[in-house]
Order: C-alpha cells, then structure tokens, then sequence
C-alpha cells in the first residue's frame, strides 16, 4: 500500500517538477495574451538555464570566498536577461519583420538548444575531473528553505522544503492573474491579442505591447531553466533533451490551464503527481513505466479536445493568437 | 495610410510589394544566406579561434572530405528532404503539423517491429514491401487523429500535434525496453546485424541508392500531386481560403483528413527509411527533432520540391561541417544547431523584405529599395 510518506514525497517531487513548467507556462501566458504564438518556450527556458549556470561559474571561480546570495542575484539577472533576449530576437523577427510565429518559434528552439548545450558541453569539459561542473555555493543558496533550518514533520515538509523559486512562481503567477485581470495595462494587452485593430484604434500602441509582453515573458519562462539547472538538477550540467521535454510540457501546460495563471499552478503541480506516478504504482516493469510516463501529454490531449468540443467562450485561446498585425493590412 | 504633410513623415515606411521579380527575391535570399554564414563564422571563430575562412574549408571537409562523408551527407539529406515532402501539402493546407517527428517515430517503430520478427523469415525484397506499408499506414493514422478532430471540431492541430509526437515517443521507449537487445543495455541495437534481413539492398553497389531512388521519386509525384492534380488544387484553395473553398463547393472536413492521411503516410515512410535504409535500429533519438527542421524547409521553399531538396542539402552539409568542426576542438555536435538556427533567423527575416519594401522619408513611393 501506498504510505503517507510517499504521498508526502510524490507532492514533494512534483512540486519541484511543476515549478519547472509552471516558469515557462506562466511566461508563454503573458506573451500568449499578447498575440505570439512563441513555440520557442524550450529554447528559451535552455538559455535562461545555460545563462545562469554560466553566470554563477564565473563568478565563483573568480571570486576567493563566494557569497552564494551574490552570485544567486547575479545568475538571477543573468537568466532573466539571456531569456529576454531571446523573446528579443523572435519579437523583431516576427513583429517588425512579420515573419511566420510558428517557424519563428521553432527555429529559436534549435537554436537555443544548440547554444545551451555547446556551453554547457564547454563548461563540463572545462572543468575537468569527472567532466561536469558544480557550483555549490550558488545551487544551495537557491535550495535554501525552512527544512534545511528547522526540522519539520512529514506534513509541514509538502509545503515547506523548497527553495525560494517555487514560492517565487505562485506569487507570479498570482500577480499576473491581478495584472491581465485589473489592471489597465493588463487590459489593453488582452485587447492586443484579442483584436489587434481594435486595440491600434483606440489608441494602444500594439507594437510596443506585443514587444515587452514578449520580451517580459520570455523572461519569466528562462526562470524555468533557471530553476531546472540550480535545483532540480543542483547546479550541474547534463547535455541532453531534457528541458526540451519540459518546454515542450510548459506549452502543454498553457492549453491546459486555457490561458488563465491561477489554473496554471495547480495544473504544474498536477503535471508533477503524473510524470512521477510510475515511481509509486507497483508491479510496472521498465517497459510498462514508460507508457505511464504518456499521462501527462494524454492528459494535455483530451483538455484540449474538451475545450474544443465544449466551445466556451471563456476557455478559447486569444483570438488573434498567431497572426501578425499589419496596420496597413487592416 | 494617411498621409498629410506636416513633416511628422517616419524615416522609413514600409509597404507591402504586389509582386517581386524571381532574380531579386533570389538575390535577397542569397544575401540573407551569406550574411548568415558570416555572423555564424565570427561565432566559432569566437569560441575556436579558428580563421573563418579555414571554417568553412574544414566544414566543407566534413561534409564532402571523402566518399563516405558525402554519402552519409546524401543520406541524411534525403531523410530530411522526405520528411519536408510529407508536411509540404499540410502546410500548403495551412494545417500546422509539428507532428513530423512523432509520425517518423510510428514509422520508424513499425519498420523495427517487422524487422526484428520477420528478417530471419521473409526474403527481403518482400519484407520491405512490408514494412514500407506497415509504417505508411503508421504514419498516416498518427497524422489523421488530430486532422479529424480539428476538421469535426476545430481543435487547434498544432498543440495536438506537438502532443502527439510525445505520446509517439513514449511509445518508442516502450518498445526499446520491449525489444532490448543486449539484455540491460537500454537500446535495440543494429537488427539483424548477420543476417541484414530487411536491410535496403546496395544498389549500383551503395547502400545508400535506394534511399535517394525513393526520395526523389516522392518529390517528382508530390510536385505533380500539388501543381497539376485536382486534390492538390483544392489543397491551395483550402489553404488560401477555406470560405473560399466551401463557396465553391470543396468538402472542406474531408480534404482535411486526406491531405493529413497523405503528410503523415509519408512521414512514417521517412521513419522506414530510417530505420531500414540508415540505422538498422530504433531509439527516441530516431527523429532525433528532423521533423521540426523539416517545418522550415519546407515553409522557406514554399512547397517547391527542387528549393526544399537544395535547402535539405545546404542545412544537411552545415550540420555536418559543423560535427567536424565540433570534433575537432573537442565541442558537441550541438555547434551545428546553433548555426542552423542563426541561417534560419536570417532566411526568416529576408522574407520581409521579399514581401515589402521599405520607403525612405522624402522619397516619392513608387520607388523600389
């Protein structure tokens, strides 16, 4: 039988996990509401990782005694800014330049992927011995919580035991529910995507909305690497598809959320309790844990057939989600 | 555009062109490409120190040095050329299909299956006969579930799709761990590596002949089935318009479902031909994300056979230049992403000025930049 410790460990694992995508969920929200389709989330979220691990090697190799609260704002700055610049580079392709989202998109995830994992390569065999970097100081300054302090019961330790990060993505995905729903700014973005046209005639300056919406949300969904290469894997480095995966999954997360912030946090965690399901359900052999590993993507599949089917108003994606705007084209 | 002179002219406006001669946009095409080699020549000459002009020396070296090395650069184009062939009519279709890479694997999976229960049994010939339909009808009902939903129901096919490649990569894992050979090791290994039961045979003595013969055969029939069937005109017409499509009395839902039945069929067929005609063994890696770099190839090509094929090449021969690079100063294979993904921004962005033209402050609009 399954034992309460385990269900205390499965939340805890899924917890973490869903922190990961709920980053990139709630950053592809905010850009989403925006108009732009950005299929780049993985990209993205592989710069944010990459940046600040990259930061925080450099700083604690250069620096005697290293302060992990310094080197975490600095790779904090760093993460947030790498994925900022990617948003940069999809919003002047597609919104001066009008390329197509979709390809847009795509194509920052190769290039993402590509650029994380040569660095993170470089970086591994840069610093020798076993071949993968660590950088202790920084990963335990953003492992710190109240467990590592106080011990906790089994009980408290499901809300208690993580880092600040996972805190730090409900308070945003909270604040984003109080800005796209009560505040004029918030407002004027949902009419961008909703109707662009509109939104120009009344005098909203789209350009600039669609620029710092995606910008701003790249931003937050990098914190998603972020948080994947200094807690989930504790500041190391492993070049392979992972965060791909789990781009991939804070996509899936959006739709499943259908578009809203405060579904997305329970919706992370959730994503979490299936991916690590199979650890907990006796009797699976390998072979029968890796179709179980399909829930979440399963899952993903018939919300979106329910919302599809069920046609809610409230429930469809922004309306012009994926077109350009061309005022001449009006 | 209203325009009123009262010298809040901007410096530069932008207008859509109705038209652009063929050599220009081809010319626009060619700068954005060579811009693009240039900024991906400063970057590993910014991680390798290497002189940007031996870059290009040593990745011409990668990817055509030998015999061998061209070969497997043919190979690998025709995989990535066949995977843009079956997404050229769904994206003609404006039906976003990011399901390549899952329709590759159910092929790829069938191909494999076959392979490992019939090699020693079945004489080749007839045995890839068999395994070319099994991942044909693979390929074509991973890619028709979400064209029937999105045809009934509206459902959006680019999520769908994209969710199906994950389900189709579980899949794979699962029949990894299934078929797992050597015991514990966590892979197929090469199928049938004595007997090369259901391998593609060498034909004018290269293993790699038949892969080309069926690629290219594909390209001439897509380009027939796209440019001069009535399917492949309603194709356009649904694309283009679907209002316009129904008006003229298209059935809409069912042209959806076949075009998709289409694009996937040949998806999967690009899996067996990986599977027979290249690895002899099935992992996740497989697809191994070809069937997102199909999208853009086939996007940037318009649909156009020949351009997707050169444009297969150009980014195969890259990639492999690149690997060469990369083992030579000890990086991963991903340098090759990187540059894939800085040509692709360029092409993506040339397209602007393929579709307007910017008018600069004082100047009368006619003129063309």
């Amino acid at each position: 039988m399954i034992t309460f410790v385990q269900i205390s460990q499965l939340l805890q694992s899924a917890i973490v996990f869903g922190t990961v995508i709920m980053f990139g969920a709630l950053g592809e929200i905010l850009t989403q509401k925006s108009g732009n389709l950005n299929l780049g989330v993985p990209g993205i979220m592989y710069l944010g990782g990459i940046a600040g691990l990259a930061a925080a090697y450099a700083y604690e190799m250069n620096t005697a005694n290293p302060i992990g609260f310094v080197s975490l704002i600095i790779s904090f700055v760093a993460a947030f800014a790498a994925s900022a610049l990617g948003g940069l580079i999809y919003s002047f392709l597609t919104i001066t330049l009008r390329a197509n989202q979709n390809v847009t998109g795509l194509t920052l995830t190769i290039f993402g992927a590509g650029l994380a994992n040569l660095f993170g390569g470089m970086l591994n065999a840069m610093a020798g011995g076993v071949g993968q970097i660590s950088i202790r100081t920084t990963s335990s300054a953003y492992r710190l919580s109240i467990s590592n302090v106080v011990s906790l019961g089994p009980f408290a330790s499901i809300f208690l035991s993580y880092g600040f990060m996972a805190y730090l993505a409900i308070v945003i995905a909270v604040g984003l529910f109080f800005f796209l729903g009560k505040s004029r700014t918030g407002l004027n973005l949902r009419a961008v995507g909703e109707n662009p046209g509109t939104a120009d005639a009344a005098g909203i300056n789209v350009t600039r909305y669609k620029y710092v919406a995606t910008c701003v949300g790249a931003g937050i969904s990098g914190l998603g690497g972020l948080y994947y290469t200094m807690d989930y894997i504790k500041g190391t480095w492993t070049t392979d598809s992972t965060i791909e995966a789990l781009g991939w999954l804070a996509v899936a997360l959006v739709i499943f959320a259908t578009w809203r912030p405060l579904n997305a946090i329970w919706g992370a965690y959730l994503f979490g309790v299936l991916y690590w399901l199979y650890l907990y359900i006796p009797g699976l052999t390998r072979s029968s844990q890796e179709i179980f590993k399909m829930l979440p993507y399963v899952v993903t599949i018939v919300v979106l057939l329910r919302v599809s089917m069920r046609k809610k108003r409230e429930d469809q994606p922004p309306a012009s989600l994926g077109l350009s705007y061309f005022r001449e084209e009006r | 555009m209203s325009h009123i002179k009262s010298g809040h002219e901007p410096l530069i406006r932008i207008a859509k062109r109705d038209a652009i001669a063929k050599p220009k946009a081809i010319m626009i095409r060619a700068i954005a490409v060579l811009l693009s080699l240039v900024v991906s020549g400063v970057f590993i000459f910014a991680i390798t120190g290497l002189n940007p002009i031996r870059v290009y020396e040593v990745m011409v070296e990668g990817a055509f040095g030998t015999s061998r090395r061209s070969w497997v650069t043919i190979r690998d184009t025709m995989m990535l050329f066949c995977i843009a062939i079956g997404l050229a009519p769904a994206y003609k279709m404006k039906f976003w299909n990011i399901g390549a890479e899952g329709q590759v694997l159910i092929g790829g999976i069938c191909t494999a299956g076959l392979m490992r229960a019939l090699g020693s049994s079945m004489p080749t010939p007839l045995l890839l006969v068999v395994m070319a339909c099994a991942s044909l009808l693979g390929g074509c009902l991973w890619g028709i579930i979400p064209a029937i939903f999105k045809a009934e129901w509206h459902t959006n096919e680019t999520l769908f799709t994209l969710m199906m490649n994950y389900v189709a990569i579980q899949l794979t894992s699962y029949c990894v761990s299934l078929w797992e050979n050597p015991f514990g090791s966590n892979s197929v290994g090469i199928i049938n590596q004595q007997t090369q039961g259901g391998w593609f045979p060498k034909i004018f003595g290269q293993a790699v002949s038949l892969n080309v013969i069926i690629v290219l055969t594909l390209a001439i029939g897509m380009h027939i089935y796209l440019t001069y069937s009535k399917q492949g005109y309603e194709i356009a017409v649904v694309g283009d318009s679907v209002n316009t499509a129904r008006y003229a009395g298209i059935n809409v839902k069912a042209v959806t479902i076949r075009t998709m039945a289409v694009s996937g069929a040949i998806c999967g067929l690009a899996g067996f031909i990986a599977v027979a005609g290249a690895s002899h063994t099935i992992s996740t890696s497989t697809a191994g994300g070809q069937g997102f770099t199909a999208i853009i190839v086939a996007w940037l090509a318009q649909f156009n056979s020949a351009i997707m094929g050169l444009i297969a090449l150009l980014l195969v021969s890259l990639q492999k230049g690149a690997i060469q690079i990369a083992s030579q100063f000890k990086l991963n294979n991903y340098a090759s992403n990187v540059i894939t993904g800085i040509i692709l921004f360029f092409i993506l962005g040339s397209e602007f000025f393929i579709n307007f033209r910017l008018i600069l402050r004082g100047k009368k609009g006619g003129e063309e930049k």
